[in-house]
């Protein structure tokens, strides 16, 4: 075991794998000799060389692109976009192509490409450095989303996410990166991508959430514990497509359910959840499903006032699951 | 006297197949419209006047190892690489056999991985970047081939293009770009489409070679592919090749062309590559009269059996509609 940071768990992983598969590159811009703005790739330019780990021009739609027909040739490529907000160019790639070339090609082709994105707010980045964008791949079939809360998930699911043959888009909150540190096995291991993961097991209502808003939850959890309430924390891990049994597993322990997304509220991944859970659930609930989200804005202000009143926090998260509990 | 293909290397057996591979394409071509004008098929997009450049340029790539990124018109490009005219019918009737989707995608959009032929989709130009990832895993992988990828002269101007060329040039990657500039995007012409003079010269902004060449002329362009292809495998880089013909039909099965007029198209059919090629063998002595019957008959039946084929395969059960969403 080693104490790791979420972004030492990035590139911890992402090393691993290249040591492992040499079919494993990675492409973006200033991954190469700055190691990322990040510094998500730092080390692996010395290590790999140039082609291993290859500074793009500043063309996100051909990072996408180039990445896709690398991964049909049979490579294992790990692009980066720099924001996820910077991602849009790319969508076309994304949606067009990396999603749909094994169905249209009746499974004669694949893609199997890797696209990380930090996402996420809370770190004075305005509305271009701070957008949650998982929710416009999210009604895509043949991607999958994976949004890890935790060091330890990180490792084990940036690693599948690697090996996987489709094409993962793989969201890190860039507030985490420094934040969170926990222990980390030094060995190999993968985490399965589809499977949500209880982070705290409770027996009076349950917290249904994904990325940072993980840990707000779990902080508010200890508050109300010495309320005597008692919160069940499931981790979605991967938001698309969602883990529809231990959703409803979850939803049906406690029968009250809070919802919990640093997204816009209207469209978002919680959304499906609470469709999920109306649609399986309604006997077992004892209270209507609650929603904490952003507000329906375009995306985070700059300025400290209007930033934190867009962010979920703990002190919110608390708030919400109290009154839920009240309910 | 050495005539103008064998200064090109290239034996008159292999000059007799680039004639019959493009009479295949039109010959399939055509029978696609005549079977979509009786109801039978819901939809063509045609290689018609395209033939000679799809064609002519394939055969100057190395069939075995190259892999090719088509556009929807590519039909000479496909056969080339080893598709056949069943396959394609497959396609064309959206029969479960159909090679390049299972009867997904609509006719047009090719692959096939056991011949390299990428997968392609609607939105165009979206295959450029692709060809430059294979050209990049060529050079990481420090394999001896290049990636040969198609569009039209309207998608030169998508953002992909350049995108992708200006990726190619940086690292010099094998990748050849051949734009068939057939003079119109569904119904705007060139000049409304394009600000230069010509596609190639956008070459010199991605460091690359670019030519324009007789789209018509199927030697002319496997020379300059050819020359492509040994600049590439030097580590010299990418070249963009445009291929300056005419489209002989309407742009699909869905278009009339009221947007043209008449006897624009009459006069570029005095240069179908079909006729002016066929001349060419003639007065190289290597098509008689009796061998262009019998290439004539061996294509029909190719034809028919491949339509007859194609109409009687089954099509995919409906449930097959939910199969290969993800690794299965």
């Amino acid at each position: 075991m080693a104490v790791m940071s979420y972004i030492q768990a990035v590139t911890t992983a992402l090393r691993e794998e290249m040591l492992r598969d040499e079919k494993v590159f990675i492409l973006g811009e200033d991954v190469g000799k700055k190691g990322g703005v990040f510094r998500a790739t730092e080390g692996l330019f010395d290590e790999f060389g140039e082609y291993r780990v290859l500074d793009t021009p500043l063309t996100e739609s051909a990072i996408a692109g180039v990445g896709i027909g690398a991964a049909m040739y049979g490579m294992r490529p790990v692009a980066e976009m720099q924001f996820a907000d910077f991602i849009m160019p790319a969508v076309n790639q994304i949606i067009s192509e990396a999603a749909k070339t094994r169905y249209r090609s009746n499974n004669d082709w694949n893609v199997p490409i890797t696209i990380r994105a930090p996402y996420g707010g809370g770190v004075h980045g305005a509305l271009y450095h701070s957008q949650s964008v998982e929710s416009v791949f999210a009604n895509q079939p043949g991607l999958k989303i994976v949004m890890p809360s935790t060091p330890y998930d990180v490792k084990g699911l940036l690693k599948a996410a690697i090996r996987d043959n489709d094409p993962v888009l793989f969201f890190e909150h860039k507030r985490a990166y420094r934040l969170l540190k926990e222990d980390v096995p030094e060995e190999d291991y993968v985490l399965p991508i589809g499977k949500a993961d209880v982070k705290r097991e409770g027996s009076d209502i349950t917290v249904i959430t994904y990325g940072l808003c993980v840990h707000f939850a779990l902080q508010a959890a200890e508050k109300l514990a010495e309320e005597g309430i008692d919160a069940h924390i499931l981790d979605l891990r991967t938001v698309y497509p969602l883990d529809k049994a231990a959703i409803i597993e979850a939803a049906s322990k406690t029968g009250k359910v809070l919802l919990i997304t640093e997204d816009n509220k209207e469209g978002s991944i919680i959304g499906e959840v609470a469709a999920i859970i109306a649609e399986n659930c309604l006997f077992d609930l004892d209270a209507p499903i609650m929603r904490l989200a952003g507000p329906d804005v375009p995306a985070m202000p700059y300025a400290p006032t209007m930033e934190r009143y867009f962010m979920v926090n703990p002190e919110k998260c608390e708030k919400a699951m109290r009154d839920l509990a009240e309910f | 006297m050495t005539n103008r293909h064998k200064k090109l290397g290239i034996s008159d057996d292999e000059v007799l197949n680039i004639y019959k591979t493009m009479l295949l394409a039109r010959k399939i071509d055509e029978r696609m419209w005549l079977l979509n004008r009786a109801g039978k098929i819901p939809f063509v997009i045609s290689c018609q006047g395209q033939e000679a450049a799809q064609v002519g340029a394939s055969y100057a790539l190395n069939r075995n190892t190259d892999y090719v990124a088509p556009y929807y018109r590519d039909l000479g490009v496909v056969l080339s690489f080893g598709m056949t005219a069943k396959e394609v019918m497959l396609s064309a009737f959206a029969k479960a056999e159909d090679p390049n989707s299972g009867g997904r995608q609509m006719p047009g959009h090719f692959g096939q991985k056991k011949n390299r032929i990428l997968s392609g989709s609607s939105p165009v130009t979206t295959q450029v970047p692709h060809a430059v990832g294979v050209a990049l895993a060529a050079r990481i992988e420090k394999k001896d081939l290049v990636s040969f990828v198609t569009l039209g002269e309207g998608s030169s101007n998508q953002g992909d293009f350049h995108e992708g060329l200006n990726f190619a040039g940086v690292h010099k990657l094998p990748v050849i770009t051949m734009v068939e500039n057939n003079q119109y995007a569904i119904s705007v012409p060139f000049d409304k489409q394009v600000a230069s003079e010509n596609v190639s010269i956008r070459a010199k902004s991605y460091g690359m070679v670019g030519v324009t060449i007789d789209g018509n002329d199927p030697l002319a362009i496997y020379e300059a592919v050819h020359e492509a292809r040994n600049r590439a495998i030097e580590g010299e880089g990418g070249t963009l090749i445009e291929a300056v013909s005419y489209r002989l039909t309407a742009h699909s099965s869905d278009d009339d062309d009221r947007y043209r007029e008449k006897h624009e198209v009459d006069e570029a059919k005095k240069s179908d590559s079909l006729v002016t090629f066929g001349n060419y063998l003639k007065e190289e002595n290597l098509l008689s009269s009796n061998l262009e019957i019998e290439i004539n008959n061996e294509l029909d039946s190719v034809v028919n059996e491949a339509t007859d084929y194609a109409e009687n395969a089954p099509y995919a059960e409906p449930e097959d509609a939910l199969k290969y969403v993800y690794e299965e």
